[in-house]
């Protein structure tokens, strides 16, 4: 049997639990900034997943090619969102999503 | 084993100190945090090279991204803050029950995760894997990046405007 195959429950049920903090994390709050700390929660938690299977199945080069494309989909996105983040409180003054309920469009 | 434990231990509770904490400042130093030991993981799971970009992009980059923010947008009041620890216990006091409820279903269902797949062929050089098998994710790297770009430029352009 595979040695790596002992890492796989443990590491797993950990994984879920990082990805509920994530969850939590976004449901929980109003503050634009902490919904994206909960977002990049979750893709924390896909990376390391994704890296697990890797390790498990041997494709580590595979995953972590994967694991780079999703980072750089990672930053650019954290990057964008944060310029709307910025956008946001320039016209509303405030972080509160509630504020922004009332959209045009 | 008892290592990969105590990184496992020490993440959760990085990742409970980002969400719990009451400061803006806190969580994107909490965020840093977490990834780095998410980086130790990786390289304790055999992935240096993603561990290195998660390292350097994630706990570097992101959390200057994030700080930047903080830093541009007014701190939240002390009444605000109050609330919201008030809050966020409240009306999410069912949530742990769910996963419980999901846990327990899941288990039920009895699904077969065949775990024992063996790789006869498996690649183990990074560099070859990147610009020789997956070119097209390359491609597409480039893309977002200039996307992300582009789209920067046209928030503050518009915020400038106004």
């Amino acid at each position: 049997m595979n040695p790596a195959l002992n890492l796989f429950w443990p590491f797993s049920i950990f994984i879920i639990v990082l990805f509920v903090i994530g969850l939590y994390c976004m449901l929980a709050t109003f503050n634009l900034i902490r919904a994206l700390v909960g977002l990049e929660l979750i893709v924390k938690a896909v990376t390391l997943l994704l890296v697990l299977a890797g390790y498990i199945n041997g494709h580590t080069a595979l995953t972590q090619a994967l694991v780079i494309t999703l980072i750089v989909v990672e930053v650019v996105l954290i990057a964008v969102a944060v310029g709307v983040v910025i956008a946001i409180y320039a016209h509303n003054n405030s972080l509160d999503a509630r504020q922004i309920r009332r959209l045009k469009g | 084993m008892f290592l990969n434990m105590t990184i496992l231990v020490a993440l959760l509770l990085a990742a409970l100190w980002t969400v719990m904490t009451r400061s803006l400042l806190r969580c994107a130093i909490g965020l840093a945090f977490t990834s780095a030991l998410v980086a130790v993981a990786m390289f304790r799971l055999n992935s240096p090279v993603a561990a290195v970009f998660e390292l350097s992009v994630c706990a570097g980059l992101i959390s200057v991204l994030f700080i930047s923010t903080i830093t541009l947008t007014q701190p939240i009041t002390r009444e605000e803050m109050t609330e919201y620890v008030k809050e966020r216990v409240k009306r999410f006091w069912y949530l742990p029950f769910i996963v419980v409820a999901a846990g327990i279903g899941l288990s039920l269902l009895h699904i077969q995760i065949n775990l024992t797949l063996p790789a006869p062929e498996a690649q183990t050089n990074v560099r070859s894997m990147m610009w020789n098998v997956r070119q097209l994710d390359l491609l597409g790297q480039v893309i977002i990046l200039l996307t992300g770009v582009f789209g920067i430029i046209v928030l503050f352009k518009e915020a400038e405007k106004k």
